[in-house]
């Protein structure tokens, strides 16, 4: 099999508080997949995501991101292919127009001139947001700010494109919008959320992650069946959700 | 929710006043103002000038006058000072409207009105002509260090945000039957002032954490803090 995108074996972490977080994480992601990564507060999620494009460092075990360890050695060139789109689309848009927001990765990777203009407007076009290039960020509804969000991490053309909780506080059109977006996007995806359907929706694969550790990985659907690993992990399904009459799902057979 | 739209300074427009290079505004408008403050303030009718000369251009900015009068209530505690100062200077004494008043402070007074009067309105009439990432973009042509127009340009960008969130938080407060503006409730606004400063802080972490996720190192690129050319 290929180099897998993300590879992460035996990742254990401890806070400098002392609170440890992770207790040897194992995860594979192969090229291509979408993959949700569900776990109940506190189980560690973000904390992994942290450690996939090297803001905070392993304790013990390894990060590598397309045979790539993550490393300080590397770090610019594991921040070019990990793009994590945060939950606040204010704490990731920070700048006076879209255009200066989405040109700041692809820059800070020194791209200069017609090429980082293309970037620019490539990236806006596909989360459909190019007529928005010379608006200001904060007078964007919110919907339209996560999907700038998105295009602001798509600008420099990762490997696998990381959401925190992509359809919190989106109303139903924004939501499903997005989903549009992230189906259409030819990109490695790996979605933390809680937002159950929204993950079966778009994942084939889940992940859930419980104190610390991978408790169980495969298909979304056969987890979100499995009635005693769900209440074990603190999942619960929005009610009247009934995954199994569903029909045509993603990747289910 | 959501911020608000323009900001609360600037009025739209397109005449010549609003299509000016902003960097040719600020200068114009920082040589006026230490012409204004060097003039001094027994030259009576050089001030009647001024004030002529900042109509002028509000005319042609046609910008409300009403609007810029509105804005103009940031004055207002330098007014106060300026009232007080006649009655509270020493000196010889004048008689005004049977009023027995300094003479030294009336003219400090009319000096400080005069100045700050016509120095506001004519800053105002700068804010409401300019867009802020156009004033920092000419503060950038006036090479003013970088590090300070980047500071600047948070501030301006996070400045709705903030406001927002302590919108919220006194909507919050005033739900539970507290009035802010009681002074009897003061203590629980300053708290939550300080939980606001803690809140704004960690946001500043936030902002810097996505920030370097997307590869920053320390200093913006050019390219980026001078967006569409």
């Amino acid at each position: 099999m290929s180099t897998p995108v993300l590879e992460v074996s035996g990742l254990a972490y401890a806070y400098p508080d002392g609170h440890q977080a992770l207790f040897g994480v194992d995860l594979h992601v192969h090229r291509g997949e979408r993959v949700a990564l569900l776990g109940p507060n506190g189980a560690g999620k973000t904390t992994l995501v942290l450690h996939i494009n090297g803001i905070l460092s392993a304790g013990a075990g390894t990060v590598a991101v397309s045979g790539l360890p993550v490393l300080k050695a590397h770090l610019s060139e594991i921040r070019r292919r990990v793009g994590i789109v945060f939950q606040d689309p204010d704490d990731q848009l920070f700048s006076a127009t879209v255009r200066q927001d989405v040109a700041f990765g692809p820059a800070n990777l020194g791209i200069r001139g017609a090429e980082l203009d293309h970037r620019v407007l490539t990236a806006l076009d596909q989360v459909g947001m190019a007529d928005f290039v010379d608006r200001p960020p904060h007078h964007l509804s919110f919907g339209q700010r996560r999907r700038v969000a998105v295009a602001t991490v798509l600008a420099m053309q990762p490997e696998i494109l990381v959401l925190d909780e992509p359809s919190s506080n989106l109303d139903p059109a924004s939501r499903r919008e997005l989903a549009d977006i992230l189906r259409s996007l030819d990109v490695t995806v790996l979605m933390v959320t809680h937002d159950l359907p929204y993950a079966l929706e778009l994942c084939p694969r889940a992940v859930i992650l419980s104190e610390g550790v991978v408790a169980a990985d495969g298909a979304t659907y056969d987890l979100m069946t499995d009635t005693e690993l769900m209440t074990k992990h603190r999942l619960e399904l929005p009610f009247g959700f009934d995954p199994t009459r569903i029909d045509g799902l993603t990747g289910h057979s | 929710m959501g911020a608000g739209h323009g900001h609360r300074l600037h009025y739209h427009g397109h005449s010549r006043i609003h299509r000016a290079q902003p960097h040719h505004k600020l200068v114009t408008l920082v040589a006026f103002m230490l012409v204004v403050v060097a003039t001094p303030r027994e030259w009576f009718p050089m001030f009647g000038v001024y004030l002529a000369l900042v109509l002028t251009v509000i005319a042609i900015s046609r910008v409300p006058f009403v609007y810029l009068a509105k804005r103009m209530v940031v004055e207002v505690p330098f007014v106060l000072f300026a009232i007080l100062m006649p009655f509270i200077a020493t000196g010889p004494q004048v008689d005004v409207l049977g009023i027995s008043v300094s003479g030294p402070g009336l003219l400090a007074a009319w000096g400080l009105l005069a100045k700050g009067t016509i120095g506001v309105l004519a800053s105002l009439t700068l804010a409401a002509t300019t867009e802020p990432v156009d004033l920092l973009r000419g503060l950038e042509r006036l090479r003013m260090p970088t590090l300070i127009v980047q500071i600047m340009g948070f501030m301006i960008r996070y400045l709705d945000v903030v406001t927002a969130e302590m919108g919220r938080m006194l909507t919050a407060m005033r739900s539970r039957g507290c009035d802010p503006k009681s002074p009897r409730h003061w203590p629980v606004l300053a708290r939550s002032l300080g939980a606001l400063f803690i809140r704004s802080y960690e946001r500043g972490e936030r902002v810097h954490l996505a920030m370097l996720s997307r590869g920053y190192t320390g200093t913006l690129p050019s390219s980026s803090s001078r967006g569409a050319q």
